[in-house]
């Protein structure tokens, strides 16, 4: 007997209990699918945590002043909030002291009322260097940022987030425009590119200046040179670590700490935030996909069920066939075509309510849900490898039926 | 053709065993049939008649002794064997019909030369050929449940003889007919015979039997003597 036919009856012996067929293709179904959604959401999640934690910039380390055992309240005030200094930053940046970082920008932050004319915004003014847009993968929209020889003479230039100029000046290019702070005029040089908000922070509604700018016009502190956060880029992913060393080592020797317990700083990595939560999202993942692939498996009993459902039924027919000349191998053919075809039809349709839903749920859902297509055609070929292994018991059992046996069958 | 018994049974027995139970369906049945012959094989229930039937069929093979069938000693065959001569060898005629529901007449028919491997275009073309041949040219699309029973009979012959069989093996073909579609068929029979088939029929009914040109009836494992006489005179008492 030919594939085509063999084929053939097999559609034809699906059709024959429409119902129980349709049941049994829903139960692969929603194993599929569920398999599809649920890697989906696991991978969306994941990449929705790095991309905010990234948002910060790539390959960071954040030094902050203060002890890293402040928390356990023994030297709550012993590193001061002081700490580190423009010193630190230009240290930090010298090429030979620490050849894996790439770049510091140091920043300090207050929030201030920034006038054009009548209208008046206020936002967070930060003063940092010539370095930061690198540092924190900043880009701009808008003319370009301050450079390193305006930095130094502290000279009265600022720059916008987006949303800032826009309250500020409207629609109107701002680069050029000029504003006012406490009665000093600054020079619009340039507005930063739409980066959206992170989880607490508006990314969009800023404005920078100089670090020297800031410390002779705009900083509240007493403390009038004190940085508050020290951003580090490493020059790659690799360098990361031996980034850190350097600047422990660094900002230790330039301190006079000896023992780095009772450090006056911390350096925290946002690679160790990315990948504690990429741990996280990733167990929760491979739970999910477990829940879904028992559902899978109850699907393939449903195929197995309905198969032998289907050669109890059709014993006489099998007997008839065989006496008809059909040897064991094309009714075993003839029952794993029928399981396969019920594994296949419920896995095309599973791969397409899968990716159905991980396209229209994330609307509903607020949460991203990745389409991974070797996961789709993974699920696609289980259902096919489900329907056959899961049909090969009741196709045996079909060829091995006595023609005797199977024709006295009532 | 060299050889003119188209069936040699030689001490041919068959036994069930049920546990420690043992039936002995046939005890030695040693029996030629020739080419052309049209042969009826009778005898009550439980006499070992339907694993006769079975054995000749080659649906069922013998615990011990030889079973030729068209020269072919199948005695020794396996599962996928004895189907391979099933489909080239016998065609069978059961009292159920055992027709698929599902499909035409004419798919019910080519279905013995699908597992012989015959092309689709031949198929269809012998199966309606072998429809006209019993009289239902104008039912190929037909389904069995929209023919009566002497109508899905004659499918049935039509499906056993589209191979070309040796042996047209019919099983009580008139057990589920009126008297009036039984004869119908009965005369097919005797058509089929006519044209140089060899036929064995097994039936329980003398006067169907009577049609046939030599009795063979079965009883308690063993054949009686094998001869009309006889029956004429069992049929008198």
């Amino acid at each position: 007997m030919s594939w085509t036919e063999t084929i053939r009856t097999g559609l034809a012996a699906i059709r024959s209990h429409a119902m129980r067929s349709v049941l049994t293709i829903v139960g692969i179904l929603i194993g599929i699918a569920a398999v599809i959604l649920t890697v989906g959401l696991g991978l969306g999640t994941q990449k929705d945590v790095s991309e905010s934690i990234s948002s910060l910039g790539s390959n960071l380390l954040i030094v902050r002043p203060g002890s890293s055992t402040s928390l356990e309240g023994v030297r709550a005030g012993f590193g001061s909030l002081t700490s580190l200094t423009m010193d630190d930053a230009a240290a930090l940046g010298s090429k030979t002291a620490a050849p894996d970082i790439a770049g510091v920008a140091p920043e300090a932050s207050t929030a201030v009322s920034l006038e054009n004319g009548d209208t008046n915004w206020t936002a967070t003014v930060t003063g940092t260097t010539a370095s930061w847009p690198e540092v924190r993968s900043r880009t701009l929209l808008q003319g370009e940022f301050f450079s390193e020889a305006s930095a130094e003479t502290a000279a009265n230039v600022i720059v916008l987030g987006s949303e800032t100029a826009q309250e500020l000046f409207g629609t109107a290019w701002a680069t050029g425009r000029s504003l006012t702070i406490d009665s000093v005029t600054y020079e619009v040089v340039g507005v930063l590119a739409e980066r959206g908000s992170s989880d607490d922070t508006n990314l969009d509604d800023l404005a920078v200046v100089p670090m020297q700018t800031y410390f002779a016009n705009i900083s509240t502190s007493t403390a009038s040179a004190s940085v508050q956060t020290l951003y580090i880029q490493a020059t790659s992913q690799d360098t990361l670590s031996a980034a850190y060393q350097e600047a422990e080592t660094l900002l230790a020797n330039l301190h006079g700490i000896t023992d780095l317990d009772s450090a006056d700083f911390s350096i925290s990595s946002q690679d160790a935030l990315v990948s504690t939560a990429t741990a996280v999202y990733r167990t929760l993942t491979v739970l999910l996909v477990g829940i879904a692939a028992i559902a899978l498996l109850v699907g393939g009993i449903g195929v197995m069920n309905i198969m032998l459902v289907s050669v109890t039924e059709r014993t006489r027919e099998i007997g008839l066939r065989k006496a008809l000349g059909a040897k064991p191998g094309a009714i075993r053919r003839q029952f794993l075509v029928e399981a396969t075809a019920l594994g296949l039809v419920g896995g095309v349709l599973g791969v397409g309510l899968g990716i159905t839903g991980a396209l229209t749920l994330p609307n509903a859902l607020g949460s991203s849900i990745v389409v991974s297509w070797p996961a789709a055609f993974g699920a696609l070929a289980v259902a096919i490898g489900i329907g056959l292994v899961f049909g090969v018991y009741p196709a045996t059992r079909a060829a091995k039926l006595a023609p005797v046996d199977a024709l006295r069958d009532e | 053709m060299a050889e003119t018994h188209v069936i040699r049974l030689a001490d041919v027995r068959k036994t069930y065993s049920n546990g420690d139970i043992e039936f002995q369906a046939l005890r030695g049945v040693t029996l030629d049939i020739n080419a052309g012959e049209y042969v009826a094989v009778i005898g009550p229930s439980g006499s070992g008649k339907s694993t006769l039937m079975n054995i000749l069929g080659c649906l069922d093979v013998a615990t011990s002794g030889r079973y030729e069938i068209g020269g072919e000693d199948v005695s020794q065959m396996d599962e996928s064997q004895l189907a391979e001569i099933r489909g080239r060898r016998v065609g069978f005629v059961f009292q159920q019909f055992n027709l698929l529901a599902s499909m035409p007449a004419w798919r019910n028919v080519e279905l013995p030369l699908c597992y012989a491997g015959v092309g689709p275009a031949e198929r269809k073309r012998r199966a309606i050929a072998a429809l006209q041949d019993v009289g239902l040219g104008d039912k190929v699309n037909n389904r069995p449940g929209q023919l009566s029973g002497g109508q899905q009979q004659r499918v049935t012959i039509a499906r056993a003889l589209v191979t070309e069989p040796t042996l047209l093996l019919a099983d009580e073909p008139t057990g589920n007919l009126d008297s009036s579609s039984a004869r119908e068929i009965l005369d097919i029979v005797d058509q089929v015979h006519r044209s140089g088939r060899t036929v064995v029929l097994i039936t329980h009914d003398r006067d169907v039997a009577g049609r046939a040109d030599r009795l063979i009836e079965v009883r308690d494992g063993r054949i009686l003597e094998p001869n009309k006489a006889a029956l004429a005179a069992a049929v008198e008492r």
